[in-house]
Formats: C-alpha cells, sequence, structure tokens
C-alpha cells in the first residue's frame, strides 16, 4: 500500500522543485457562515471516474477541515451528455447556505463557448471561488524532434497524424495549433482518453501527440529519457496579466507562443491567436472550477474563498496535490474570478472563427 | 517503424527484461497480496461474491455492478483485491444454486444443472459439491498460472498490436456468436446485430452526431449503459421466470454425504478437468462473453470425449467437472485480453475495467509495461481468491444450503431493490430505471423466443471498439495511402493481422460445428407462429428506423457503422422473415417458452409480475425510490407472498433498512419522483 503512494510522491517531486502554487491575498467583505452541523455537497458532472472525480474528492475532506463548522462534504456525481446535464441541473439550483458547491471543467466550458444546443447553463450566472490550472507538451517521434530547432519550418511537408477525442473536445486546443503552424495533420477521431493517444504514438500509428503536465510527466518523460520521443513545445501559462507565458514546471521548454513567433506563417495576434488563447485559457488555463449558485450570499462566497485559501497555505498542501493532482496553480478570490472570466467568454469573433473552422476543416457543425 | 522496433526488442532483450523486471514485479506483487489489509479486502470480496454468487440468476455483472460505487478513493490493491475476490468466487459459489435448485447461479454454470441437479435429487449433493469445488479450485489456479505466462510473453509483443490488430480481436470476439446462435444461426445474427445496433445508440463516439436519440430526451445522448444493459438482459428475466414459478427453492436443505466421494471423483478425471480448464482459458482469451459459453463447451467436450455416454444428465460426476473446471479458470483467461489491451474479455470484465479507472488504474499496455507490480497482484489475487473461496464454500456449505430453502417470493423483492439501486447509481436518473425496465423487458423477450442473449450483449459490448476501431484503423490506413501504397498495405497487412484473421475463419468454422451443445434454453417448446413473428416485425421495425436514421446522418465516420451493421442485420431478419412463411409452426425457429416447459406451467402470468416491477417504476416516478419500495415491498408481500400484515411490514422495514444503510455508507440518494420536485424532504427521500 506504501509503495504505490511513496512512487507517485516521488514521481511528483520532481514537478514540485520545478514549480509554484500560485495564492492570491484574501478576498475583501463578508463575514464567515457557521455551517456546523451541515452536509455540504459538492456536485460535479462526471462520473466517479476520470479526473475531475478525483480533484472533487482531493478537495471534498480538505474543506470539511477548512470550512468553518467543519460540515460534513460528500462529492455527489451527476454525469451526462459530456457533462452539460449537470451543468443544466446546477443553473436551476437556488441554494443560498453554502450547501451546495459546483465543479466544472474544460469539457463543460466548451460546448458552452461554442454555443451547443444541450448547453441550458450560464457561467454569468454563477460565483467562482476556485480555479485550478494545468498544462499541456506537445511532443514529436525522435526522427521528426531532429528537424525540430524551434520552429516548424522544416516540417511543413511532413504528413502528421495525431489520435484526437473530437474536435469540439479539449483537443481543439492543439488542433488550432497544428494549423496555425501551418502542418499538415491527419486528426484520427475516436479514441477515448489522452492514453490512447500516446499509444497510437508508441505503437508508430500517430507521430505527433500531446499530453497533460500530470500525464506527460508520469508517461512521456520515461520515452524521452529513453530517445523515443522528444518533446516540442508546451501550450504555455498565464501569468498575472493574463499573458502566455513558459510553463513554470517545463521552463526548459518554449510555450506555443514562441514557437508560433519562430514559425513563417504563423501569426501570435489577430483572430486566429485569439482565439487559441481563449480556447486554451478555458480548456487549460483554468480548467476546472469550483462554483457557489448566483443565489448564495456573499457571506457564502466568502466563507468559500477563505476555506479555499486556508488549504492553499496548508504547510502540507504541496505536498498533497502533488500526490493526487500535480502541481498546478489554485486560483482563488479575484484571482478566481479572472480566471472564470477568461475561461467563459470568449469575443464572437474569435467564437465565429473557430465555428467556422470546425466546419470546414472537420464538417462539424454545432447547430 | 516503430513496430519493427517492437520485434527486434523481443529476440534481444527478452531474457534480461524478464530477470530484471519481472520477476521482482511478481515478488512485490507476492509481498502486497499478503498483507493482512489486502487479504482482508480478499476476503470481503470473497464473501460478497459468495451471497451473490448463491443467488440464482446474479453473476459477476451485477455483482461487480454493486461493488463499483465503493471504488473510488480505495487503495488500488484493496480495492482490486475487493473485486478479484468477487470475481474468482462467483464461479465456484454459483454452483450451490445449479447443484441444489436445478436453476443455474449464473450464466457460467448453466450446463453444471444438467448433470449437478440430478445427483443432488440422488441424495449425491455432497458428493457433487466437492467435485465442483475441487474443479473450480484447480481450474482457477490454472487459469491464473497461464495469465501469468500469458503476460510475460505478450510484454514485449504489445506494441506490435495496432489498431488493425485490435480491430481483429474485436471481430474475433464478435465470430463467437456462430458459437452463441444455438438453434437457428439467423438468430443468432440477429440478436448480435441488435446488440451492436443498441451500442451505438447516442453521441457518435468519433463526430458526436446523434443516433437514434435526441437531445430533447438527454438520457438518450450518452447511450446505454453497461450496467443496466447487463442487469436487464440477464438478472431481471431470470428474477421474473423463478418468481413466476414462486417455488420454494430446494426441498429440506440437507447435502447428504459423499465429500470425500468427491474430490476423489475429480482426482479420478483430472485430465479431463485439465483439458476443460484448457477450454475454459482459450475461451475467456477470446473478447466476448466467454462466461455463457465455457460451460456448454467443456459439457460437450466431456460428452463428446467419453465412451459411456448414457449417464450424462442424469446424474454424471463428469457433468459437473467439466462446466466447473472451465468457468472458474476462464477468470484468468478473461483478464488477459483485459489486462493486456484493456480490450474486456467479456460482460463482467468490461464492468471490472469501470473499477479499475475508478482506482485511477488504466488497464492496457501502459500498465502491463510500467506498472508490472499491479498486473501481477492481479494475477495473484485470483489465485488466491480460488483457494479462499473454495475454502469457504466447503466450510459454510451446510448454512449456504439451509439458505435455498428460503421461498424465492421473500427474495425477489430485496433483488429488485439491489437492481434497482445498482441501476440507479450509472447516471442517478430516473431514466436507469426506465432503460432497465424496457431492456429488461427485451431480455425476457429474447429469452422467450430463443434468441441468444449471450449474443445480444457480445454485440452490445464489443460495438464501441469494433467501431472506434474500424473508424481509426480505415483513417490510419487512409493517411498512409495518402503517403504511399506501399506503406498503407505494410499497415493492414501484418503478420499478426493475418493470422488473427485466420484465427477468426477457424473461430466460425470450429462454432458452427460445437454450437449444437449449447442450449441456453434446454427445453424448445413452439406454439403457434404468430408471437415469434410479431417479435421479429417488432425488432425489423426497429431496425428499419435505426437505418433510416443512420441514413440522415451527415458525418461518413458516424454514419458508416450502424448503417453497415443494420444492413447486415436486417438481410437476416428477412430471411428469418421468410423462413417462418414457409416453415411449420413446430419447427425451432418458432421456439416459444410460454408454450411448452417450465414457464408455460408457472402458476403466475409473465405480464402480472412484470406489471409488479413496472409499478415500483410508476411509483418510483411519483413518489422517489424510497417511499415507492416501502409500498412495493408491502403489497408484494401481503398480495404475492399471502403474509400476514406484521410479517409483511417486518420484512419490508428489513430491506429498507438495508438499502438505507448501504446508501448512507455510500452517500448515495436515492431517485426522487414528482413529489420531491414540489415539496423538499429530508434525505433519504430527496
Amino acid at each position: 500500500m506504501t509503495y504505490f503512494t511513496a512512487r507517485r510522491v516521488a514521481r511528483s517531486a520532481m514537478v514540485l522543485a520545478a514549480s509554484t502554487a500560485i495564492s492570491t491575498a484574501a478576498m475583501a467583505g463578508g463575514h464567515g457562515v457557521d455551517l456546523s452541523g451541515e452536509t455540504a455537497e459538492f456536485v460535479i458532472p462526471f462520473s466517479e471516474s476520470g479526473g475531475s472525480a478525483r480533484w472533487a474528492n482531493f478537495y471534498a475532506p480538505l474543506l470539511n477541515e477548512a470550512l468553518t463548522g467543519n460540515p460534513t462534504v460528500v462529492v455527489r456525481y451527476r454525469p451526462g451528455a459530456g457533462s452539460t446535464e449537470g451543468a443544466n441541473w446546477f443553473q436551476q439550483q437556488t441554494t443560498d447556505d453554502g450547501t451546495l458547491v459546483f465543479g466544472t471543467s474544460g469539457s463543460t466550458q466548451f460546448p458552452y463557448l461554442l454555443g451547443d444546443q444541450r448547453v441550458r447553463y450560464e457561467y454569468q450566472d454563477w460565483q467562482p471561488v476556485l480555479a485550478s490550472g494545468t498544462g499541456g507538451v506537445v511532443y514529436l517521434p525522435p526522427e521528426l524532434g531532429a528537424r525540430f530547432d524551434g520552429d516548424f519550418d522544416d516540417l511543413q511537408d511532413e504528413i502528421f497524424l495525431y489520435g484526437s477525442q473530437g474536435a469540439t473536445t479539449l483537443d481543439l486546443v492543439p488542433l488550432l495549433a497544428f494549423e496555425m503552424l501551418g502542418l499538415d495533420v491527419d486528426a484520427v477521431f475516436g479514441i477515448e482518453g489522452r492514453g490512447d493517444g500516446r499509444l497510437m504514438f508508441e505503437r508508430g500509428e500517430a507521430n505527433i501527440d500531446y499530453q497533460t503536465s500530470a500525464a506527460y510527466i508520469q508517461s512521456v518523460q520515461p520515452l524521452v529519457d529513453q530517445g523515443l520521443a522528444v518533446p516540442a513545445f508546451t501550450y504555455g501559462s498565464l501569468d498575472a496579466d493574463g499573458n502566455i507565458v513558459r510553463d513554470p514546471t517545463f521552463p526548459d521548454l518554449p510555450s506555443f507562443r514562441e514557437v508560433c513567433e519562430a514559425t513563417a506563417g504563423c501569426e501570435t495576434e489577430g483572430l486566429a491567436w485569439d482565439a487559441w488563447k481563449a480556447f486554451f485559457i478555458s480548456g487549460f488555463a483554468a480548467q476546472k472550477m469550483v462554483y457557489l449558485p448566483g443565489s448564495a450570499s456573499a457571506d457564502v462566497v466568502a466563507t468559500y474563498t477563505n476555506a479555499f485559501e486556508a488549504i492553499i497555505a496548508r504547510p502540507d498542501f504541496a505536498e498533497l496535490a502533488a500526490a493526487e493532482l500535480g502541481v498546478y496553480p489554485q486560483l482563488t478570490g479575484e484571482a478566481a474570478r479572472i480566471a472564470s472570466d477568461q475561461a467563459t467568454n470568449v469575443t464572437p469573433e474569435a467564437r465565429e472563427f473557430v465555428l467556422n473552422w470546425l466546419l470546414e476543416a472537420y464538417g462539424i457543425s454545432l447547430n | 517503424m516503430a513496430r519493427a522496433g517492437a520485434f527486434r526488442a523481443i529476440s534481444g532483450d527478452e531474457l534480461v527484461d524478464i530477470l530484471t523486471t519481472a520477476l521482482p514485479a511478481m515478488g512485490e506483487a507476492l509481498w502486497l497480496v499478503f498483507q493482512p489489509q489486502q487479504l482482508m479486502y480478499l476476503v470481503a470480496g470473497v464473501l460478497l461474491g459468495l451471497s451473490i454468487g448463491v443467488l440464482p440468476g446474479l453473476g459477476g455483472i451485477a455483482g461487480l455492478s454493486l461493488v463499483l460505487p465503493f471504488m473510488f478513493g480505495m487503495e488500488p490493491v484493496s480495492g482490486l483485491a475487493l473485486m478479484v475476490g468477487l470475481i474468482a468466487v462467483i464461479p465456484t459459489s454459483d454452483t450451490f444454486s445449479s447443484v441444489l435448485l436445478g436453476i443455474p447461479g449464473s450464466s457460467s454454470s448453466q450446463a453444471t444443472v444438467l448433470d449437478g441437479f440430478p445427483l443432488s435429487r440422488k441424495g449425491h449433493a455432497a458428493r457433487a459439491l466437492s467435485a465442483a469445488f475441487a474443479s473450480s479450485l484447480y481450474g482457477g489456479l490454472l487459469g491464473a498460472l497461464v495469465l501469468t505466462g500469458f503476460i510475460f510473453v505478450a510484454r514485449p509483443l504489445i506494441l506490435a498490436f495496432g489498431l488493425p490488430e485490435m480491430l481483429m480481436i474485436t471481430i474475433l470476439g464478435l465470430s463467437m456468436v456462430a458459437i452463441l446462435a444455438g438453434r437457428v444461426p439467423l438468430k443468432g445474427i440477429v440478436a448480435a446485430g441488435l446488440g451492436l445496433m443498441a451500442g451505438t445508440i447516442g453521441a457518435a463516439g468519433a463526430g458526436g452526431s446523434l443516433r437514434m436519440s435526441t437531445y430533447e430526451i438527454p438520457y438518450l445522448v450518452d447511450g446505454l449503459q453497461l450496467v443496466i444493459v447487463g442487469l436487464g438482459i440477464y438478472a431481471i428475466p431470470e428474477i421474473v421466470s423463478l418468481l413466476r414459478q414462486d417455488r420454494s427453492i430446494a426441498r429440506g436443505g440437507s447435502l447428504g454425504e459423499g465429500w470425500g466421494q468427491g474430490v476423489r471423483d475429480w482426482w479420478a478425471n483430472k485430465w479431463l478437468s485439465t483439458k476443460c480448464a484448457a477450454i475454459g482459458v482459450v475461451v475467456g482469451v477470446i473478447p466476448g462473453l466467454g462466461g455463457s459459453v465455457v460451460d456448454w463447451l467443456a459439457y460437450g467436450y466431456a460428452v463428446q470425449s467419453s465412451k459411456n455416454r448414457e449417464n450424462f444428465g442424469q446424474g454424471d460426476i463428469r457433468g459437473v467437472i467439466a462446466p466447473e473446471s472451465s468457468n472458474n479458470a476462464k477468470e484468468g483467461g478473461g483478464l488477459v485480453p483485459t489486462l493486456i489491451f484493456g480490450i474486456p474479455g467479456s460482460g463482467s470484465m468490461a464492468v471490472f475495467l469501470g473499477g479499475l479507472a475508478l482506482l485511477g488504474l488504466s488497464p492496457g499496455p501502459h500498465m502491463v509495461r510500467q506498472d508490472l507490480d499491479i498486473t501481477y497482484t492481479i494475477v495473484w489475487s485470483l489465485a488466491l481468491a480460488n483457494v479462499v473461496g473454495a475454502g469457504l464454500c466447503i466450510l459454510l456449505s451446510k448454512q449456504i444450503a439451509k439458505l435455498t430453502t428460503i421461498r424465492f417470493t421473500i427474495l425477489a423483492p430485496y433483488l429488485f431493490m439491489l437492481i434497482a439501486f445498482a441501476a440507479f447509481q450509472s447516471r442517478q436518473s430516473l431514466g436507469d430505471l426506465a432503460a432497465l425496465v424496457a431492456i429488461g423487458l427485451l431480455g425476457i423477450l429474447l429469452r422467450r423466443f430463443d434468441y441468444s442473449r449471450p449474443a445480444f450483449l457480445i454485440g452490445f459490448v464489443l460495438s464501441n471498439q469494433a467501431e472506434a476501431f474500424a473508424n481509426m484503423a480505415n483513417q490510419i490506413a487512409g493517411s498512409r495511402f495518402r503517403r504511399g501504397w506501399e506503406q498503407g498495405f505494410e499497415y493492414i497487412f501484418t503478420p499478426l493481422s493475418i493470422g488473427l484473421l485466420a484465427l477468426t475463419v477457424l473461430s466460425i468454422v470450429v462454432g458452427m460445428r460445437q454450437a449444437k451443445n449449447i442450449r441456453e434454453n434446454i427445453d424448445a417448446p413452439t406454439g403457434s407462429k404468430r408471437a415469434p413473428f410479431i417479435f421479429l416485425g417488432c425488432i425489423t421495425a426497429y431496425l428499419v428506423v435505426a437505418w433510416i436514421d443512420a441514413f440522415t446522418i451527415t458525418r461518413m465516420g458516424d454514419k458508416i457503422f450502424p448503417l453497415t451493421v443494420g444492413t447486415a442485420t436486417l438481410l437476416a431478419c428477412f430471411a428469418l422473415l421468410f423462413q417462418m412463411r414457409r416453415l411449420p409452426e413446430t419447427h425451432e425457429v418458432f421456439v416459444d417458452l410460454e408454450s411448452g416447459g417450465d414457464d408455460a406451467k408457472a402458476p403466475y402470468g409473465l405480464w402480472r409480475t412484470l406489471s409488479w416491477f413496472l409499478g415500483l417504476l410508476v411509483m418510483s416516478g411519483v413518489f422517489g425510490l424510497v417511499i415507492a419500495l416501502a409500498l412495493f415491498f408491502v403489497g408484494f408481500f401481503r398480495v404475492r407472498g399471502g403474509f400476514n400484515w406484521a410479517r409483511s411490514i417486518l420484512l419490508s422495514a428489513a430491506g429498507i433498512a438495508f438499502i438505507l444503510f448501504l446508501a448512507w455508507v455510500l452517500g448515495r440518494d436515492f431517485p426522487p419522483g414528482l413529489l420531491q420536485s414540489y415539496f423538499n424532504l429530508p434525505w433519504p427521500f430527496t
């Protein structure tokens, strides 16, 4: 039993050294609400398997300790229709006493941004109290990696093959990045998780792939060490001003911004860039967020904000988070609000651009 | 290029790999399995599996579905021990109901009934049971041993299995339909095709196009859940059928003598046991639905290979040893594709895969290559659970035998309650219960008209994979062909895929020849032409609608699979309809269990029995599940059970208390009804 845990910690220790957990100052205003004797429900619109369940179950016991009055915190699952069913349900809730919080992910954000007809929820009605980020690394096989020198100019005549979960999922971010870099990428749709994409890469069927940071460190780093894969770039990370900078988890790898600037024909301004950035922020920089219903009072919001801040300030938080979530920025208070706004707002032009691109490149229409 | 690399690795580094990686991992796993905490969970799993296996009709799928909600947050090795313990003991403990009651304890011990039950009626229950347990233990250990070996051999080969090879493995699994088809091969094709089509309902995996669903009914968009299909197709028809007959299951509950004799019987037939275990392993390895075939294959082999056959069916101990050796061995075999490729070896393995995901483990090439210790933990747990399971079965057999004297009318409502609760866990919507009843009805009708339910489930389980692999392999091949013909052909026609193709052809040929030994329904009464004709007509109508629906999809990748499968299945339907016109009504194409045999003689009608369950659904929609269950229980015990008020209320209270405790421990809600949308009620009524 201890063996597995020890190994996980050891794996994440590398990340720990290279990264910093970001925490912001306490939000002003509001008295705490005492929740003693209550049961707070932490609802996620996903099933018990998968990353969101892991994330929610990581925070639930910590919330129990940190919230005033130590309420029982239970995680409830409301999966369905790619998480839109649960989000539609949350939209109708009017709980105002702090006994209900809702956790969303990139899979909830993207249908909202793209105007999927299943969406009957409105992020602007909800009040964010936590935003958890993640990153991603794009990598190549060694023979293509040798031809990559910080830009993709020498790889324009190559035919790439990428295993994808679908163009309207989080894969929208890498697919759009490839498009902007001018790469000739055949996307093979239908895989069920990024792990399947990595396997296609390992079998030599795919020759470009990406993994989120935690999965990259766990599964691709060994391949890199054995000379079977070469990292190309990270999507980057969002600084406090909303600029894309190098991912602190991988300080030696260029960000997509750098690679795009170096590659002929790829622009870091304009419609395509704005669209990519908007969807990157929604899908990665603020991938998972905790919301209170719009009906919750300012006091309740302050209670949860304080609780999450207390959790992140715990001396053992970095270690706990490393073992369960990997080390990503955890934003609270005003920072969470900014992250939430950025993750759930795209300009109509950016949205139009992506919808047109989906239709032209993949024949996908969301209407 | 990477595939060539994988082949080179076998010749060069295999030995080094075994010495440096595999052996330490095996040692590590062995140490892990024998930790007190893991042992505790293993025994807990075994006890749970034992109770579920004893209940007639419920097997691995139902058992695993019930423990799945427990899994999240458990230590991986503990969770594995619990699940593996449960899986491993079911083929052992289901023997009780097969031998003592003459009702298959789960789908994998149907053949045991043929000789086990006559033995028990002659007063040799103890002999039959001990021979069965010895065979089970032996088969289970052999299965674990083969799994160990397979992992050794497969490790360096895994990366050579690309999408075309995975597709071929899936097709090999589908080819099992040939053997399952039963009396009328066309019916097997229709059942499997219907299963495949049921698997395509919802948003398509690749492009998200909707198939036979609409955004207005969000429940359907995610497709049907395996847990619900498994419970509906297998558990509900069995329970309803038993309930209708209202047997007070076994008489007396004494086992007789002959414990030592049974073990000696097994020893005398150890070669038969070994061969049947080997059959079990091989069938288990082929993805599909090993469980319900393997016992019949072993039984058929025992009959064909023996010189004196006249005792079979009247209490020949070999008829117990053969299926019992094979059904435990198949679990080890079934874990081979599950662990190595992440392709479920059977229905219960598909649920097992879901459980592994909850534990944060992702089975497949990655796990076998990088987390070898976890992989071997599963193997050792399997072996250990077989030993513990067989031991416990012998120790507890007297008590378990008494359990079987309970009237089924008392057990059935509890089973309905557990099934409804387990089904509700899959999506937490009333739709779960509605889907359960709808699929349960389909299961009942498939059983009644002798369409192979295992074939249906094989189709359903493999549907998503068959479509995804076919689509992806096609896309990759297209991309390769874009680079050059040679690259394309090199990708599709590998030695492995050609070898698998040959195996598939072999499996179909052997399957057709063996099909006659597989008798899902032992009697085959035929009645009028009308009922079977109407049922097939309904299936055909559904398929036509599904075909037209698929035709209107614009995305090629999302329509081609349902269109192809739909066309093939429709052709089979038309051929069958044509046959029905031509053949006399005594032909086996018109099998209708309601026109003869146990079902026809049952004191209660099918619709009346089913309407109890329908009533539970409707009441749940109005009052929520908890209140509905209370009303259902009292009503059922009072009216159907004929108990007095005191006893009815006591039995109901016990059931409600149990489910409340379970839900409370798991932190679960119950399905709410209309009532709850008007009034805010406290838990558990929410």
